[in-house]
C-alpha cells in the first residue's frame, strides 16, 4: 500500500498539488466572504437588537441543510464549478461566524461599557477600541470552526466541478483504488488539523493578555 | 473659592419606578473639596453622580459644573473633563497598564512623549514603580493594585472634578485602609473636587470634608461629619450614626 502511496506521488505529485491548491483557493475564497458577511452581520444583531430574530433566524435554517444538499441544490441555481461551490460554502461558514460575533460582542460586561463612555469615548471609540477587541476571541473561535468546516466540506465540492482534493477520493470510490481514498482522505484530514493548528496559533498572539 | 457643581431641583425618575430614585435634588459643591455622598443600596447615590457625567439624564432640573449646564455641552467633551472611578474598576484587559493609563491623553492625541511621560508621573503618584508597572496587563495585578491604574486613569488628563462610585467597595479593609489614607493625600495635593459614594459610614466620615446622607432620592443631611454625628437630621440618619457607634462598642469590648 505504502509502495502503490509512494508511486501515486511519483506520477502524479504536479497533479496532487493542482487540487491541494485548488482546494485551498475555494477554502480560502470562501472563507474571507463569510467573514465579510457574518462579523458585519454580527454586528448588525448587537446594535439593532430587533434584527437579531431575523438575521440569526434565517441562517439558523440554512445551517439545518446538510452541506451536500446545499451544494447540490447549487447545480440547478448557478450550474457547476467554483462559484456554486463558494456560495455553498458560505452558506455553511457564516453561521458559526455570526453566532460567535453576536455572543462575543453581546458578553461584553456593562460596566466595561460604561467606563469606556464614562472615560469619554464616543460610540466610534466605544466599538472600535473596547467591544470589538474584548469580542475577538470569541469571533476567531468562530472563524476556526468555520475554517474547518469549509475545509472539510470543500471535499464535497468537488461533486459539483469545483475540484480540490474531493477529486482524488471520488477518483478512489469510481476506480475502487484504497491508495487514492487514503491519499484523499488522510491529505483531508491532515489539512483540518493544521486549518485549527494555525487559528490558534493566531488566537496566540494576538490574544496575549488572556494568556499571561 | 468658586462653586464647581450645583444641582437644581434635579429629579430622576427610571422607567417602570414607582419612585424617584432622584427626588428634587439641589445641592451646592465647592471647587477642592472632598464630598462623600453616603446611603444604602437603592437610594440614588450613584444616580446622583451618574448625573454629573451625564451618564444618566436628569428628568428635570439642571446640573452647573463651573457655571456651565452640562446639558448644553458636548457629552464626551463634559466626560473627559471628569475623572471616573468604579468598583468593578473597569481596566480594559486587552491593554497593558500604560496603555489603561493613556486612554484619555490617546483619544486627545497627545504626543507620545508627553504621555509616557505622563504614565509614569502618574504611576509614580499611585505609589506603583513604573519600571515595573507599566508594561503588564491588569489580568497580572491585585486588586489594589488595580484600583490604583484605575485612578491613575482618572487623573491622566488632570481633570477639576473626580467622580468616585464605591471604588475600594471590593477591596480588602487593610488595603483599603491604606488607598483611603493615599486618596486623601492626594486630595490635599491636588486642590481638586473631590466625589465618592460609599455605604460605609467610616469611609464617607474618615474621606468627606462633608457627607451627602441620601435615603429614598432625597438629601437628609449634608454637613460636616462633625455636624452630623453632633446634630442628626433626622431619626434615618440618627439610626445610621447608632450603627456606627454600635459597632465601635463591639470592638471597644474586644480591647
Amino acid at each position: 500500500m505504502i509502495d502503490l502511496i509512494l508511486a501515486y506521488f511519483r506520477d502524479n505529485s504536479g497533479r496532487f498539488f493542482g487540487m491541494l491548491d485548488a482546494h485551498l483557493r475555494v477554502s480560502m475564497i470562501a472563507l474571507a466572504i463569510a467573514v465579510l458577511i457574518g462579523v458585519p452581520a454580527g454586528f448588525l444583531c448587537v446594535r439593532w437588537k430587533r434584527m437579531q430574530k431575523y438575521i440569526v433566524g434565517l441562517f439558523n435554517v440554512l445551517r439545518v441543510i446538510p452541506s451536500l444538499a446545499i451544494l447540490l441544490l447549487m447545480i440547478p441555481i448557478m450550474g457547476t464549478g467554483v462559484a456554486p461551490a463558494v456560495v455553498a460554502l458560505v452558506l455553511l461558514a457564516v453561521p458559526p461566524i455570526l453566532m460567535n460575533t453576536v455572543t462575543g460582542l453581546g458578553g461584553v460586561p456593562p460596566f466595561m461599557l460604561e467606563t469606556a463612555e464614562g472615560v469619554g469615548m464616543n460610540p466610534f471609540e466605544v466599538w472600535t477600541k473596547v467591544r470589538f477587541p474584548l469580542a475577538m476571541p470569541m469571533i476567531l473561535t468562530g472563524i476556526k470552526t468555520a475554517a474547518v468546516e469549509v475545509v472539510a466540506s470543500a471535499t464535497l465540492a468537488s461533486k459539483i466541478g469545483a475540484g480540490g482534493l474531493g477529486d482524488i477520493i471520488f477518483a478512489g470510490i469510481g476506480l475502487f483504488k484504497t491508495e487514492l481514498l487514503l491519499i484523499g482522505g488522510l491529505s483531508v484530514a491532515l489539512l483540518s488539523l493544521l486549518t485549527g493548528l494555525l487559528f490558534a496559533v493566531i488566537e496566540k498572539t494576538i490574544m496575549k493578555h488572556r494568556t499571561v | 473659592m468658586s462653586t464647581a457643581i450645583e444641582f437644581r431641583n434635579v429629579t430622576k425618575t427610571f422607567h417602570g419606578a414607582n419612585y424617584s430614585a432622584v427626588d428634587h435634588v439641589s445641592l451646592t459643591i465647592d471647587e477642592g473639596e472632598f464630598i462623600t455622598i453616603l446611603g444604602s443600596s437603592g437610594c440614588g447615590k450613584t444616580t446622583l453622580l451618574k448625573m454629573i457625567n451625564r451618564l444618566y439624564e436628569p428628568d428635570s432640573g439642571s446640573v452647573i459644573l463651573f457655571g456651565e449646564d452640562i446639558s448644553t455641552v458636548d457629552v464626551v467633551k463634559v466626560r473627559r473633563r471628569i475623572g471616573y472611578v468604579i468598583q468593578q474598576i473597569g481596566l480594559f484587559p486587552h491593554y497593558t497598564v500604560s496603555e489603561n493609563i493613556a486612554t484619555v491623553p490617546k483619544l486627545l492625541k497627545w504626543d507620545k512623549a508627553k504621555i509616557a511621560a505622563r504614565v509614569d508621573e502618574l504611576l509614580t503618584l499611585v505609589g506603583l514603580d513604573p519600571k515595573e508597572f507599566r508594561n503588564r496587563y491588569p489580568s497580572q495585578l491585585s486588586g489594589g493594585q488595580q484600583q490604583r491604574i484605575g485612578l491613575a486613569r482618572a487623573l491622566a488628563v488632570d481633570p477639576k472634578i473626580m467622580l468616585m462610585d464605591e471604588p475600594f467597595g471590593a477591596i480588602d479593609s487593610i488595603t483599603r485602609e491604606k488607598l483611603q489614607d493615599e486618596l486623601l493625600n492626594l486630595h490635599r495635593n491636588m486642590g481638586k473636587t473631590f466625589l465618592f459614594v460609599t455605604h460605609d459610614i467610616e469611609e464617607a466620615f474618615k474621606l468627606g470634608d462633608r457627607v451627602i446622607i441620601m435615603n429614598e432620592g432625597k438629601i437628609l443631611q449634608f454637613d460636616t461629619p462633625e455636624a452630623i454625628i453632633r446634630e442628626p437630621a433626622d431619626p434615618f440618619v440618627q439610626s445610621l450614626v447608632d450603627s456606627a457607634k454600635a459597632k465601635e462598642a463591639f470592638w471597644r469590648a474586644y480591647l
